[in-house]
């Protein structure tokens, strides 16, 4: 009885050799960049998600104060409450990402309520006694900090999706792109200048 | 003429590095607990300013930084801080408990920017009323240094008001820095010599050994004999156990440094 004796031959032993030192090396030129990246790209769109969310939360709340003082500014109103509900319901899950027209859809949705926001804001500007009150000061301050970390949140995505499409173009992940990763596309990113993401802070005027 | 060849290297070493500052020079250095870039605090406050946040980082792991700068060179304040903060890494990484006071001289700025981890104590709202009742005021009278220090105290008072999750942080961040170690070392050494330990005795030998009979090797002054049963039968081995030394966390020493933690944009910006 030869337990321990040799069941290959030292050929087959070096070539298994060379397998378990190459497994680790594969990872070394790009195997898992394109899963990784994607994957991180991906966390990034869902913390936009989630700040974006944040922002819808507020909204109900921001709404009924202002209310309280400036109730026959309904138009602007009305108009949050509409951008609100557009917004929340245009969703894209990270499988969409690399869907344009999905993508388009959510960031015009969004923007419009931005820019709902900001009229209101606006209006807000003619009650000094609204803007004195402490329950509206605290939501200000909350939802600053939510725009704020909107613009966090995506400026983080942006960089996450540029690497990830980075990667699916230069050599070498591109090979893994072409013969292994065959359902990875580029993903979409936000276009909207920050101008017109702008455009709607225009004082009506009616201050005087 | 190589004076004039040694000018034209000199000069595009110098272009080459002036663009490298370029891009670097917006991000000042992490010096320490004050990076007083603007100048607005005199030695003895900085001193006790310093103090103050190296006693509460002992105390709650947290780190709070204060940095002024000149200008922000046409850049929000918003965005420049949160650069700054990752930039740094402020707070302990995983906690990312770090907090940035930045103040901007020229454009008249202020920002509290507060790591993920803290935004729930000390939310956008706090960070808010700390800029427009504690250091506007004192900035309007141009006692910047009073206005930092109080904001720095409200800053600790809120953050310190959750005293127990304050304790469980401390807590937390202290048994990380003694327990990871031991256990990552003495599992890895005892794991790798086992599994490698084995595979090297089957198969190498063979390989890299010296025939000395059929099915026996020698290889690193052992004999290993495969075909007896019980296995290989050690020569005298010159084979001993290198030992290993564990690093040890060089906590504390001369200069500060982020812990690696970052911020989403938490916190609260204003004016004076």
């Amino acid at each position: 009885m030869r337990p321990l004796s040799m069941p290959f031959s030292p050929v087959s032993f070096r070539a298994l050799f060379f397998i378990l030192i190459a497994l680790p090396l594969l990872s070394g030129c790009g195997f898992n960049t394109i899963p990784t990246q994607e994957e991180q790209a991906k966390a990034a769109w869902s913390e936009v998600l989630n700040q974006y969310q944040r922002r819808a939360d507020l909204i109900p709340n921001l709404v009924e104060t202002v209310k309280g003082y400036a109730s026959h500014e309904r138009e602007v109103l009305e108009g949050v409450v509409e951008a609100r509900a557009k917004a929340t319901q245009v969703q894209i899950s990270p499988e969409m990402l690399t869907n344009p027209d999905a993508f388009r859809a959510f960031q015009e949705s969004q923007a419009q309520l931005t820019g709902a926001l900001s009229r209101l804001l606006a209006v807000v500007e003619n009650y000094p006694d609204l803007k004195a009150n402490q329950n509206f000061l605290a939501l200000q301050a909350q939802l600053e900090g939510t725009e704020n970390r909107i613009a966090v949140a995506r400026r983080d995505y942006i960089e996450a999706v540029r690497q990830y499409n980075t990667s699916l173009r230069i050599f070498p992940t591109i090979l893994w792109a072409r013969f292994w990763y065959t359902d990875a596309q580029p993903m979409q990113t936000f276009t909207i200048a920050e101008e017109n993401m702008q455009a709607p802070q225009v004082n009506f005027g009616n201050g005087g | 003429m190589p004076a004039f060849r040694h000018g034209l290297v000199i000069s595009l070493c110098a272009l080459f590095l002036g663009v490298a500052f370029a891009v670097a020079a917006e991000i000042p250095a992490l010096t320490g607990r004050v990076v007083d870039n603007a100048g607005l605090l005199d030695a003895a406050a900085e001193t006790q300013l310093t103090e103050k946040l190296a006693a509460f980082e002992r105390k709650s792991s947290d780190q709070i930084v204060v940095a002024t700068i000149r200008s922000l060179d046409g850049e929000a304040i918003e965005p420049y801080a949160n650069r700054l903060f990752r930039a740094w890494g402020l707070g302990q990484a995983g906690e990312d408990n770090g907090v940035l006071l930045l103040v901007a001289l020229d454009d008249r700025k202020m920002r509290i920017e507060v790591g993920y981890g803290l935004e729930g104590t000390l939310t956008d709202l706090h960070s808010k009323l700390i800029i427009e009742n504690t250091m506007v005021p004192a900035f309007r009278d141009g006692d910047f240094a009073g206005g930092i220090s109080r904001a720095v105290d409200d800053m600790i008072a809120v953050l310190e008001g959750n005293a127990a999750e304050l304790e469980a942080r401390a807590r937390r961040n202290q048994e990380q820095a003694s327990d990871v170690d031991w256990f990552g070392v003495l599992f890895l050494a005892i794991w790798a010599t086992l599994f490698f330990g084995g595979f090297a005795f089957a198969f190498l030998p063979p390989i890299f050994g010296r025939k000395i009979g059929p099915n026996r090797y020698r290889w690193l002054g052992m004999n290993i004999d495969y075909g007896r049963k019980g296995g290989r039968r050690r020569g005298n081995s010159s084979w001993s156990p290198g030992g290993w030394s564990s690093g040890g966390w060089s906590s504390g020493g001369g200069g500060f440094s982020g812990g690696g933690g970052s911020s989403g944009g938490g916190g609260a910006s204003g004016g004076w």
